[in-house]
Formats: structure tokens, sequence, C-alpha cells
């Protein structure tokens, strides 16, 4: 029988009149990486937020780690690490002593936390930086030491809100490859984000948030071949041509405009034709489909709403 | 109503209080150095213009000279001010600018918590200035006779009361301030009407007698009345009235940072 890290059952957020999370259902395996998609505005911040007991739950029930968030605050905080979204180190304190400092906010002997200290600076390569102030460091080096802190501790849980937002891609390379040794540690990881492509690398499931509900869950595979299927064809094509070129067989596809482009969904073998008849990909691209496929699909029909 | 009924039950503080306090003596530690100069000179400073300057052009009843009149009100200022900054600014600082409030809260520690070891740092700074401006007033004791006794040392339990009070009114200000402009009103409305009619710069006696009930309710009129008394080791019963006044301020004032800070940081 699996064992969860997290159980939310018809969470529900209000704030004021306005339904924040409205209702949701999910579950965490323990090892596994969960991720929680959406656009802005979906509800997966505000999800987090009750999850590390700094919102109330307006009503349901959140089970982390084997403690009510709500009844146990003090040990659901205790068996969880969270990296925020915003950055918040301490800037009047060096690299080591910010995680010294945090480390003991736990509890921990002092021998305890300069063994820690040592080990979280030399897995996210940061021995180098110990005694620098935390504003000399580069953004990815923020990040990485905002995740080494949320480990000091040791917790059952990883809560990454937005792990790699405003990260340039070698920067986002190297904390993706530090969380996924994390995974194989057996670090389980509840992580948000809107970068699909970071919701691949990392999530072995997802559930996608849409004004505050499920739309859907599963594997990034299964998701995408349950809503996306095969292949996409990416029509950057004038109307008229768009639809001289789709004239024949066009009732027979799964055509979805969205904004000057129009994505073609099938198999190979439909749309392989089509984008030979163009013969240049800048104005049709035949691609293998992807998790932002299912994202835009899903949800984009809302933003336009 | 929720609000005020929370005053009523018991604060939810653990040890993880001292480890807010320690992270601010911690950083103390790394800055004293440069921070020291600017406390270490004003109350030299100030006695030297207030005393000394000023002092020759003020008489007093019974020949008292004024920085005699003087000290017992800057042994009650500098602490208070120090509270303010660390509780007020420094707070404000570290809930907003730079979000610490919000990593201490995703570690087991509470709210109440954070808002106590916070107000304990303040009052810490609080006593540690009036034990700095005791001792300088010692060093000047043959130049100034402004402490008459042995009682005198009390005017440090009188630095951790009103550090208490004002740290705690600090962070409740804090706890309610939207930009660091707003401190304006803590200073002007609050903090600087005290300083100036506190009775230490002069007799309250000399105020109307509607000015003095008001001047009742300032927490600064007690500890400057029993600073002057202590020092003069003038001890009567009447001074429990100034202690009492002082201690249900703490409590109040306590409570009133606990409930506003949860507000702030618990949506």
């Amino acid at each position: 029988m699996d064992r969860f890290a997290v159980e939310a059952v018809q969470l529900t957020k209000h704030f004021g009149d306005t339904v924040a999370v409205d209702g949701i259902s999910f579950s965490v395996r323990e090892g596994e990486c969960f991720g929680l998609l959406g656009p802005n505005g979906a509800g997966k911040s505000t999800t987090i937020r009750m999850l590390t007991c700094s919102s109330p739950v307006t009503s349901g029930q959140l089970v982390v780690s084997g403690h009510d968030v709500t009844k146990n605050p003090r040990l659901v905080k205790s068996r969880i690490g969270v990296v925020p979204q915003d950055e918040n180190l301490d800037p009047d304190l060096p690299t080591r002593q910010n995680l010294e400092v945090y480390a003991r906010y736990f509890g921990l002997s002092r021998e305890v936390i300069r063994q820690r200290v040592d080990e979280q600076l030399e897995f996210f390569e940061l021995e180098g930086k110990a005694k620098e102030k935390v504003d000399t460091l580069s953004g990815g080096m923020r990040r990485r030491l905002l995740i080494a802190r949320a480990l000091i501790h040791e917790p059952n849980l990883l809560v990454l809100d937005e792990p790699t937002v405003g990260l340039d891609p070698q920067a986002r390379h190297l904390v993706w490859k530090q969380l996924r040794r994390l995974r194989e540690r057996g670090v389980t990881q509840l992580l948000t984000t809107h970068y699909m492509d970071e919701a691949a690398q990392l999530c072995d499931r997802i559930v996608v948030l849409h004004h505050g509900k499920i739309l859907t869950e599963g594997s990034p595979r299964s998701l995408v071949r349950d809503h996306a299927g095969e292949r996409v064809l990416e029509l950057r094509l004038p109307a008229s041509e768009r639809e001289l070129l789709l004239g024949e067989v066009g009732d027979a596809l799964d055509i979805e405009p969205y904004g000057d482009v129009a994505y073609v969904f099938g198999s190979e073998a439909a749309l392989a034709p089509l984008a030979d008849r163009v013969g240049d990909d800048q104005r049709a691209l035949l691609r293998p489909a992807s998790l932002e496929d299912v994202f835009l699909r899903l949800t984009g029909r809302g933003l336009v709403e | 109503m929720s609000a005020l009924l929370t005053v009523l039950t018991v604060p939810d503080v653990s040890g993880a209080a001292v480890h807010v306090w320690q992270r601010n003596f911690d950083v103390f530690r790394r800055i004293w150095r440069t921070e020291s100069l600017g406390i270490g000179l004003e109350p030299w400073i100030v006695i030297v213009a207030m005393g000394f300057g000023l002092g020759r052009f003020v008489e007093l009843e019974g020949g008292e000279s004024y920085i005699h009149f003087l000290a017992p009100g800057l042994m009650a200022m500098f602490p208070m001010f120090a509270a303010i900054f660390e509780c007020g600014w420094g707070a404000f600082m570290r809930l907003e600018m730079h979000r610490t409030y919000e990593a201490v809260l995703t570690t087991p520690a509470s709210v109440d918590d954070l808002v106590t070891g916070e107000i304990l740092w303040g009052t810490s700074r609080a006593t540690f200035n009036g034990t700095y401006i005791l001792l300088v007033l010692l060093i000047l004791g043959p130049w100034t006779s402004a402490i008459d006794s042995w009682w005198a040392v009390l005017i440090l339990p009188v630095a951790v009361l009103q550090g208490f009070l004002f740290s705690s009114l600090a962070i409740s200000f804090a706890a309610l301030a939207r930009a660091m402009s707003h401190f304006g009103y803590l200073f002007n409305v609050i903090v600087m009407p005290m300083f100036w009619l506190s009775g230490g710069f002069f007799p309250l006696e000399n105020l109307p007698g509607w000015a003095q009930r008001v001047a009742w309710f300032m927490p600064l009129v007690h500890s400057v009345e029993l600073n002057r008394a202590v020092l003069a080791g003038d001890l009567h019963w009447g001074l429990l009235i100034d202690v009492a006044w002082l201690l249900v301020g703490c409590w109040v004032f306590y409570r009133i940072a606990l409930a506003l800070m949860r507000r702030r940081l618990i949506v």
C-alpha cells in the first residue's frame, strides 16, 4: 500500500467572496515528485500556503506527513522543507550562517547543524561561498541556497513554489539536476510551476489547476497522450491559405486556433503530408506533442473566455 | 470581536522565541563595531550639550543643576529609542523588505514565537542602552553628580519594563504599516510628543492641569518618574502605581502586537 506525504480532501480556501481553491482532492505518494500546474491565479500558491500552515484552511482536510495542518502546524512544519517563490534569505548574514540560523529553529544541536551545513554546502556546490554575504551570490546560487536551507532538517517532503522562476537556462538546468538527484535519494517533492518543460523534466505525476479546480491529473506522458495525442502541426499561415490547406481534410482533424497560430493535433501519418505540402517549417512545423499543448488546450480556452 | 477575544488566550510561545532572539544577537555581533560608534557617542554629546551647555541658562528650585534634573529623563529616552528603532524600523525591514519573518514561519516557530523573540531582543537592546548611559553618568559623576544613591541600579529593571513595552508598541505599528514612510506617524504622533512632554526636560508640574492628566497616559512619563526616584534614592509606595502602569502596559501592548502580527502574517 502506498504511503502518502500529502492528502488533501475537498480542500477549499476563500478570501472574502473570492474562491481561490475550490474543493480540490489529491494525494502525494512518498518518494514521488508531484507537480501542481496552472496559469497564474489558478490557486497553486494558495494551496502551498495552506500546506505550509501560513494560510488557514477554509474547509476540507489537509494532512501533511500524517499531521493535520489545522491541528498540528508545528509538527507539520517540522517535517516539511519549504522553498518559497520570493527569495527570503537573510541579507544580514553570510551564506553559512543563513543555514545555521535557520537550522536552529528546528531545535537541532550545534554539532548536527555543523555537519548538515557542511553536507548541504557541498551538495549544492556552495562551499566556496560559505563566508560571502548572500547579496553577492548569483541568482542561481541564491536559489540553490534556498533549497539547501529547506533540506537542513532532512524533511519528509520538499515543497517548492516555482523553483526556477527568473533563472537563466544554465542555472535552471543546475537546479533541475539537483532536484533529480534528491528524487533519486527518495526525497518526496511537491512543486508548482507554470513552465511545462520543468514539469515534464521533474514530475512523476501532475495535477492541472484552473480557477481553483482540478482539470486533470496523471503522469506527464499520459496527459500528453490523452489530451494532445502524438504529433502537433503548428501552422503560421494567413487564414485563407490555412483554409486552402486544410480544406479537404479539415473536418477530420482536431484544430485549435490560438492567436495567430493554429495547432493541429493528430498522428504522424495524418499530419506529415500537410507539412510536406507547405514545405517550410517556419510556416508549418511538425513536432511531438508536449505538456505545453496539454496545458494550452485545457486552460487556454478559459483565458480567452 | 474575534480579534478582541484572542487577547484572552494563552500565547503560543515555545523555545523557538529564543532562537529568534539569537538570530538578532548573531547579526548584532557582526555589526556592533560599526554601530557602537554612533550609539556610544550620542549620550556624551547630549550630556555635554544639554547638561553643560544649555544647563548654564537654567535655574531650578533649590539650586539643582540641570544635568541632575535631566539624567533620569535621558535614562528613559535612550532605551525607548533603542526599542522603537529595533522593533519598529528593524522589524518592518525583516517583515516586508527582507521577508525574514516569512522564512522563520516555515520552521516550527509560530507567529507568537517570532513576535516574542523580537520583543525580547528590543528589550535587550533597551536594557543594554540603559546600562551604558548609567555607566556614562557614573564616569561623569564628579562633574554631574547625577546619581545620588545605590538604588540607581534599579533603573535597569525600569529599562527592561519600558523596553518590553516600547518594543511591543513599535512592532504593533510595524504590523500595521504598509510602507516605511508610515513610520512618520509613529515618530511624530507617538514618540516625539512623549520625548518632549514626559517630564524629562522640565517638571510636569509646570504644565496646565489638563495637560498633566493627558501626560499620565504616556508610558514614558512613568519610566521617567521611576528613574527620578531611584536615582535620588527616594523610594516610596506611590511608585508602585508607575510600576503597575508599566506592567499592564507591557501585557496590553504585547497582546496587541501578537494579534496584529498574526493578522498580518497568517492570511
